[in-house]
């Protein structure tokens, strides 16, 4: 059997176990052991995928199994993965994992929490595996529906709004989106007269440069809205600040993923050359959204705010890393989509964690944190670093690669774009500085604060296989750069590579 | 036999449909209304018999059919009359607009 | 080439007690820290001076050029096929002086730190910091091409961060900590797009490409220009900014002062002696393409240096914190050294600014930890740090009083102390090239002398103020760094610079040039004579002079305003025009526009709603009415 099903059949065992599971702690020491086995599954799958890999194998996707599914429109059941997809994997398994001990303390419908959790997770892992678009865009709608009831249900402050807000807005992508799968169905000629889903099939024959021009911003912002593509963000910061902290956690660092990997995988990929001519209004935006995300960040008071809004600029740091079109920044949008997704889990992670003790998000509440929970507070220091890119951890190195490799274009346009997005790096330095003066240093605001205690066990846990992650992959960059590197190159051949 | 003609009951069980649908319009009380629907029924009950005995008379279709609303008219009458037993009891009065707590 | 392998060790060892005491430091007894933080650090330097000897009179020079050896170079991150970031270890001549400088002081401060800081909350904390900072900073020096120079370069900076920082419950030192940050990391946005800029013109990162005098890919971009100016240029201007910010040159200097709120210890290590220089040695390491491609940048580099030098002068004077005193000296001094790397030339006796620049690197890192670290011994037995608290301190701390004295005599220039010769050489090197930044950097002279001595008799003599308790001298393990500094401040200006460290690594000779060695030393005379004069008993001469001043005093006082301009732009106009106003935008106009949406929506269906009446009746009868209607339809249209 593929083991790639494993990471479908371990979510659905997980889940059914759930379900059976009698009491409070069953059902979370079954929803933990679930997620290890998927971390070690994804990890196993990775080392597989690299062995592959060494023994010469040069497909452009492994580990390939294909079912039929409906004849009659030719839609598949196909998994396969490259590269790009394992790390995505290994990320969403390292985030969901840390997820589950984040959310330990749950008491509200337990049973029911982790089951939409762990199917959200299912949809996204199901995402990357696909390589069929109808099965793909069907695992993306699992893991959108699962988030309204997560965030309407267990969530905070006006979670109804939030909830609805996010759906419909996502909803409206999907919208798009499956404008564009019909576009990209029906007009992409087909050799035998079939018309096909399968991804590596379609990218195979190119479809007509008009119909590109007319989909292309149909697939890009469909995708474009997931991934937070200003001016389509609002959704995430309501949507983070009311949502569980699992839910942000899962959220921000996997779901707003699958918006760079969907323009990357399915628009650029199989409409390069409309990519190539609208490129310039993407990157006007996202340089736009780096810079405008840095500066929202700035003036916010929550801090699930500050990070949603240092979200959307390191978001629009991967799209744009990803229009750049070439190897070196599209890297570097890969790697920054997996270095944020750490970060900011780990990010909402710790900000549950605090709010769980101080039972406010407002940072001028706070104060001297760092006296009262040091383990906390130093997490949250080393992820506030990592997101102003302090080199040896992982923002640095992915954020370097997409200026680098923004940088090879040398037309005054490119130019002032990249470094409008570089400037960004400085804001983010205001903005994590402040917070983190604010928050954790400086004297005790409250004195009631005085009694609260550090992390417990499970806290541990959630935060430091995230942070054991961040400093990984920022201390030793270079195979998953070289991972990510040869499995760009297919799609970065299409493009117009500078 | 002296034929009445065909006309007679088609003009007749006109009449009666229409008086069942102005009935049904206009009439406020809920009872008025189901024997409106009764109206109607009939009125079409008449129009399968007679057109059955004047354009088939070898066959038996439109008895058949006429018989069967009649049946189904009993069993709607009786499902009705209790509906409209049990609003009686829950709104004090059997007139259709007060009849609207579902009305959004 | 293989007998310099060992040399990784010397950034290696630090960062694993970084990890060592960070991870594991709260186990044990903190003085285990602080003992095993310096023990390490004690190895690395003996480690560094076998490097120097070895390299300098042993293996290091083949044909009368000191050899750039690379013992070790490993693929850390490859952007493309052709442009690969490398860690390793470089060592040249100004690679192996900085190791010297670097571990001599660190270890002399980790010693030190053991008595200053004892006692403290967080002193495993402390030298944990201690440690990654000196892993960082050897790690800059050591880097083989300029990204690792860039990623160390963030690395001491928010080490530094870390250090100012240290004291976290006073809002004062967070502030000074966030401010050094984000000011540096201001002026590394300018070093960062300065390395793309030149890596895209040139393919790589490496020194030994870069500042190859005869091969260099550089030469061949001189000719681009962009807005009139070669983009050789643009990139050494910007990679300069990035120097300039971490050495605290004018515009950016604005953090130095205020990260004083560090441990003083931290404050004679990184702000004085070694990370502070950073910017300088950037330019050193780089000067082949400053002076040969870029020399419309190094004339700028020349002024700014001269400039700072003077205008932090003028505003030591007026400071009565001492360490503030202490740190606008500092940005004087390195102004100093940025002047001469600024007008120096390349090669034999035209590079004299370049060794004299390198010189008084070395030299000023000693005497201004000494300074620095006897400040602290006086703050440590004061408890204060403004000069007005001070007085007659002479007769409780006599070793610090020593020193400090020693210190003094070698900033302000008096002969036979190391501060004179290496001085000397940079006013040589200012007066071959432009007689005005040569009569600033006089000027500058004879103020430094000035302001020392009435720090230093502000300190030391006067009458005795009011002390909580006897002010008492600090104990040996701080009092031994002293002395070593003290030593250090002496004799190393008796080194064999000219042979050692020269822009084309090539030995020549130098000697003192008397008709500028005399005016300097006379005018280094005058300022400790006038400061005697005015300070040594208490007079009204200073209050007279600063009151017919007026004005200007007020605003050298404050610094120029600089504070307060930069606190206008950011404060102002950054966090409540931009920030604020970006803020609203997303709430009002973006996310007001999607939620208009929804709004139209809500609305219009309001309006529709109206006909589902919920009135079975007039369902009926619209019902009929269309029956009807069609009926029409159909019999009299159709039919």
């Amino acid at each position: 059997m593929n083991i790639l099903n494993l990471l479908i059949l371990i979510p659905i065992l997980t889940v059914t176990g759930i379900a059976v599971s009698k009491s409070m702690d069953a059902v979370r020491k079954v929803a933990a052991i679930g997620m290890f086995l998927q971390l070690i599954t994804s990890i196993v799958i990775l080392f597989v995928y690299m062995g592959i890999r060494k023994s010469g194998v040069t497909d452009e996707m492994v580990l390939m199994s294909d079912y039929t599914w409906f004849t009659t429109i030719n839609i598949h059941y196909t998994i396969g993965i490259d590269g790009i997809s394992a790390a995505m994997i290994l990320l969403t398994s390292i985030v969901v994992f840390a997820g589950i001990f984040a959310s330990w303390e749950v008491s509200n419908l337990q049973k029911e929490f982790f089951i939409s959790l762990i199917l959200l997770a299912t949809g996204v892992f199901g995402f990357f595996i696909s390589i069929d678009l109808f099965t793909m865009f069907l695992y993306y709608e699992l893991a959108v529906i699962p988030m309204y009831l997560l965030i309407g249900i267990w969530g905070t402050g006006p979670k109804e709004y939030s909830a609805m807000k996010l759906t419909i807005m996502l909803m409206a992508g999907s919208a798009l989106l499956i404008v564009a799968l019909f576009g990209i169905y029906y007009l992409t000629g087909p050799a035998d007269g079939q018309h096909t889903f399968n991804l590596l099939e379609l990218a195979k024959n190119t479809m007509s440069l008009p119909a590109q021009r007319f989909f292309f911003p149909f697939a890009f912002l469909g995708f474009g809205v997931l991934g937070a593509l200003f001016p389509f963000h609002t959704w995430s910061p309501d949507g983070h600040a009311s949502a569980p902290t699992a839910v942000s956690m899962l959220h921000a660092g996997v779901l707003m993923k699958l918006g760079g990997y969907g323009i990357f995988r399915i628009a650029m990929y199989l409409m390069p050359q409309a990519a190539a001519e609208q490129a310039w209004i993407f990157i006007i935006l996202t340089s736009t959204s780096v810079i405008y995300g840095a500066f929202g960040a700035i003036w916010q008071k929550d801090l699930k705010y500050i990070n949603a809004y240092s979200s959307v600029s390191h978001c629009g740091l991967v799209i744009f890393g990803l229009l750049m079109m070439n190897k070196t920044a599209m890297d570097g949008a890969i790697l920054q989509m997996i270095s944020h997704g750490l970060m900011t889990a780990l990010f909402f992670a710790l900000i549950g964690m605090i709010y769980s003790r101080t039972h406010t998000r407002i940072i001028s509440e706070m104060g001297g944190l760092m006296k009262v929970m040091p383990f906390l507070g130093v997490v949250y220091l080393i992820a506030g670093l990592a997101s102003l890119g302090l080199p040896g951890l992982s923002g640095f190195v992915a954020e370097m690669s997409i200026f680098f490799g923004a940088f090879q274009h040398d037309d005054m346009f490119h130019r002032v774009a990249t470094i409008m997005a570089i400037s960004a790096i400085v804001v983010t330095a205001v903005y994590i500085l402040r917070v983190v003066g604010i928050l954790l240093l400086g004297p005790i605001k409250n004195e009631e604060y005085k009694l609260l205690t550090d992390a417990t066990w499970y806290e541990k846990i959630s935060t430091l296989s995230l942070l054991i992650a961040v400093a990984g992959i920022g201390i030793y960059p270079t195979w998953l750069y070289n991972m990510i590197y040869e499995s760009i190159g297919p799609i970065a051949a299409k493009l117009i590579v500078y | 036999m002296e034929h009445i003609p065909l006309q007679y009951f088609l003009i007749l069980s006109t009449l009666m449909f229409f008086i069942g649908v102005a009935g049904f319009i206009i009439r406020r009380n809920l009872i008025t209304i189901l024997m409106s629907v009764e109206l109607m029924l009939n009125s079409v009950n008449i129009n399968f018999v007679a057109i059955n005995r004047y354009l088939y008379p070898d066959q038996m279709q439109g008895h058949f059919f006429s018989l069967f609303i009649v049946a189904i008219a009993a069993a709607e009458a009786s499902v009705a009359i209790a509906l409209i037993i049990n609003i009686y009891r829950r709104f004090d009065t059997i007139e259709v607009t007060e009849v609207k707590e579902m009305k959004y | 080439m293989s007998t310099f392998n060992y040399t990784i060790l010397i950034p290696a060892l630090p960062l694993a007690m970084f990890l060592l005491i960070g991870l594991t430091g709260h186990k044990f007894k903190a003085l285990v820290s602080g003992i095993a933080g310096t023990a390490s650090l004690g190895f690395i330097t003996i480690l560094s001076y076998i490097t120097a000897i070895n390299y300098f009179w042993g293996t290091g020079m083949v044909n009368d050029v000191y050899q750039t050896i690379i013992p070790f170079n490993f693929e850390w991150l490859n952007f493309t096929e052709t442009l690969q970031v490398k860690m390793g270890v470089l060592l040249d001549p100004i690679s192996v002086m900085m190791l010297v400088v670097i571990t001599t002081v660190s270890f002399a401060v980790h010693l030190y730190s053991i008595g200053y800081m004892k006692g403290e909350v967080g002193f495993s904390r402390f030298f944990a910091f201690l440690s990654l900072f000196s892993f960082s900073m050897l790690g800059l020096v050591l880097a083989t091409n300029i990204f690792q120079m860039y990623i160390f370069w963030e690395l001491v900076g928010v080490s530094s961060f870390l250090l100012i920082g240290y004291y976290y419950e006073k809002p004062s030192a967070v502030a000074a900590s966030k401010k050094a940050f984000i000011v540096t990391r201001f002026a590394d946005f300018g070093f960062l797009v300065g390395i793309l800029i030149l890596s895209y013109f040139t393919g790589t990162f490496d020194f030994g490409i870069l500042t190859n005098p005869l091969t260099s890919p550089v030469a061949s971009f001189v000719g681009t220009s962009f807005m009139g100016i070669s983009v050789i240029s643009w990139a050494m201007i910007l990679i300069f900014m990035g120097g300039a910010g971490k050495s605290a040159m004018l515009p950016f200097h604005i953090w130095l002062p205020d990260a004083m709120e560090g441990p003083t210890p931290v404050s004679a290590l990184i702000h004085a002696a070694t990370m502070v220089v950073a910017g300088v040695y950037l330019v050193a390491r780089m000067f082949v393409v400053y002076h040969l491609w870029a020399p419309d940048v190094q004339e700028v580099i020349a002024w700014v240096g001269g400039i700072t030098s003077l205008f932090a002068a003028v505003i030591a004077i007026t400071q009565y914190d001492i360490k503030r005193v202490l740190a606008f000296s500092t940005l004087s001094q390195i102004g100093y050294m940025m002047l001469a790397l600024g007008v120096s030339g390349y090669g034999e006796h035209a590079g004299v600014g370049y060794m004299a620049s390198m010189f008084h690197l070395f030299t000023h890192a000693m005497f201004k930890a000494l300074l620095f670290l006897g400040a602290g011994s006086v703050i440590h037995s004061v408890h204060s740090n403004y000069m007005y608290d001070m007085g007659g301190l002479r007769k409780y701390l006599p070793i610090t009083h020593i020193t400090f004295l020693i210190a003094c005599l070698t900033i302000a220039g008096v002969p036979f102390l190391s501060g004179f010769y290496s001085k000397d050489e940079i006013l040589v090197a200012a007066f071959e090239h432009n007689k005005i930044l040569f009569g600033i950097e006089y000027l500058v002279a004879g103020l430094t002398a000035f302001y020392m001595f009435r720090l230093y008799f502000n300190i030391f003599w006067g009458e005795d103020k009011v002390y909580h308790h006897t002010p008492h001298e600090s104990p040996l393990v701080m009092t031994i760094p002293l002395m070593v500094l003290a030593f250090g401040s002496i004799f190393s200006g008796y080194l064999p610079f000219s042979h050692l460290v020269t822009s084309d690594k090539m030995a020549f000779t130098t000697h003192l040039d008397y008709a500028i060695a005399i005016p300097s030393i006379l005018i280094g005379f005058l300022g400790i004579g006038v400061a005697w004069i005015m300070y040594k008993k208490k007079t009204d001469i200073p209050d007279r002079i600063s009151a017919a001043l007026g004005g200007f005093y007020t605003t050298v006082y404050n610094k120029f305003y600089f504070d307060e301009i930069y606190l206008f732009v950011t404060r102002k106009i950054l966090f409540n025009i931009v920030s604020q106003s970006v803020a609203w935008f997303d709430r009002h106009i973006v996310d007001g526009s999607m939620n208009g949406i929804a709004n139209v929506v809500i609305t219009s269906s309001k309006k529709i709603k109206s006909l589902q009446s919920g009135q079975l009746q007039q369902y009926a009868a619209v019902f009929v009415a269309g029956a009807l209607g069609l009926l029409l339809y159909v019999i009299y249209l159709l039919g």
